[in-house]
């Protein structure tokens, strides 16, 4: 505790560069996973071909893919870019099987019924399919948030910044305290941010608990 | 191309720092640690699902879990240890065990109750149904957290190079030592390819080991029925 007292401005700042590396992931990956999780679901053949890159890439250590994204982006080994990339690479790889199946599970009927509707397939995707399948996108966002958040910290071992750098630090200078200090850092952010991508679905899907009320007497 | 030098130099594929070696040395930390965190996980997982007893709490270690930096377990547990193999292997086991508990867990509890009962119908005690009916029919769901935690397990054992350990993880710390990239990119490749072949044969020992039966259909169109889960649940990676 007196670690974290005395170094408070060190550790808002290690922060702020932590959710600079995760957060962008997370959004990016999810804007991408959208649409290639349509694709995967619209087409056999492109739904293996999808989720068999996707396994293979989230397979990847992501100390490796750190050090591997360099001469594939071209990109100088400590550049932001690489962790921002391979945590949104692991983000759209879990993703887009999340963001298929969760469109698969929205019942024919509900899909028909907007079609005899008139509903062109790209309105009916934004404003059918997609917010019906939002319950099942979100479990696996939070999922894929939660860890982004944890494995920006591995980028501490190569030089990044974030709150990685706390365990490199404690480690060289053997601060247990600032290791402690800064797992729970760690798991205090991953749970902010977790309970904030479930607020974000309650707002999005009202439906869910309106639905749960009705016939309950007032 | 300047990259795959280091790869291909036979310098680097002999003696104790050599790549043959370097691989034994991952493959050995790996083994040992999956083996202690089956011997934890298997029988609990397997008990926790056959008698429902305790569930949320491997479903709760499961889940927190993904949050653990596995760099502030290892360099925690330097402290106690020193930089020997005792501290990476226990925060490998540590990081093992959840998938598996959770994996067997699920398993056991999402058998058919269908078809345990018949079990029972036919006469079984509850040790025979968990070892004849429910384990086999587990087996997917196992195998899919034995995956996740071999997954787990490779990563860590690699970023726990920075703290002594041995392994492929060494190319890529000493490779940032000397300021030697063709070194680190070479360590990576290998590290990526170790995860992956793993996991290959993980998916080809499924495909062998699991009953014909229990086999996920094959998509015969856009709104199927669902199988069994075979593959694993959306499980995070913590490395």
């Amino acid at each position: 505790m007196t670690w974290v007292l005395g170094n408070l401005s060190l550790i808002g700042e290690l922060l702020l560069q932590h959710l600079y590396f995760a957060i962008p992931p997370i959004i990016i990956g999810l804007v991408l996973a959208i649409p290639l999780g349509w694709l995967a679901n619209r087409n056999t053949v492109l739904r293996s071909t999808l989720l068999n890159v996707s396994g293979l890439l989230y397979t990847v250590p992501s100390l490796a893919l750190f050090v591997l994204l360099p001469p594939l982006l071209g990109t100088g080994i400590l550049n932001p870019a690489n962790v921002i990339v391979a945590l949104t690479i692991y983000t759209v790889a879990l993703l887009v099987r999340t963001v298929a199946d969760g469109l698969d599970a929205v019942p024919s009927a509900v899909v028909n019924s907007a079609t005899a509707m008139g509903y062109t397939s790209l309105r009916r995707f934004i404003s059918v399919e997609l917010p019906m399948a939002v319950p099942v996108i979100l479990a696996g966002l939070r999922v894929a948030a939660v860890s982004a958040i944890s494995l920006v910290t591995v980028g501490a071992v190569i030089g990044f910044g974030g709150l990685g750098k706390m365990f490199t630090d404690a480690f060289q200078r053997d601060i247990p305290a600032e290791t402690i200090a800064g797992i729970v850092l760690v798991l205090l952010l991953a749970l902010a941010v977790d309970g904030l991508i479930v607020l974000i679905g309650r707002a999005l899907t009202p439906w869910t608990r309106v639905g749960s009320a009705v016939g309950r007497p007032a | 191309m300047s990259y795959f030098g280091w790869l291909f130099d036979p310098a680097n594929w002999t003696g104790s720092g050599g790549i043959p070696a370097r691989l034994v040395e991952h493959l050995g930390y790996v083994a040992l640690a999956m083996i202690i965190a089956l011997v934890i996980a298997l029988p609990v997982g397997a008990w926790v699902g056959h008698t429902g007893r305790g569930g949320f709490l491997v479903v709760g270690s499961a889940n927190a879990l993904r949050a653990l930096p596995t760099l502030g377990v290892l360099i925690l547990l330097v402290t106690p240890f020193g930089l020997s193999i005792i501290g990476p292997l226990i925060a490998l086991v540590v990081l093992a065990v959840p998938p598996l508990l959770a994996g067997t867990y699920a398993g056991v509890r999402n058998v058919d109750p269908a078809v345990v009962d018949a079990a029972r119908g036919m006469g079984m005690r509850g040790g025979e149904v968990l070892w004849r009916v429910e384990l086999p029919n587990a087996l997917p769901l196992i195998i899919g957290g034995v995956r996740s935690a071999v997954l787990q397990v490779i990563s860590t054992a690699t970023i726990a190079a920075y703290v002594g350990l041995g392994g492929l993880g060494r190319y890529i710390f000493d490779g940032l030592a000397q300021r030697d990239f063709p070194q680190m990119i070479g360590g990576s490749l290998l590290v990526a390819l170790l995860a992956i072949v793993v996991d290959l044969l993980l998916a080809a020992l499924q495909k062998v080991v699991v009953s014909p039966g229990l086999q996920a259909a094959p998509r015969s169109g856009p709104r199927r029925l669902r199988a069994m889960p075979t593959t694993r649940p959306a499980a995070a990676r913590a490395a």
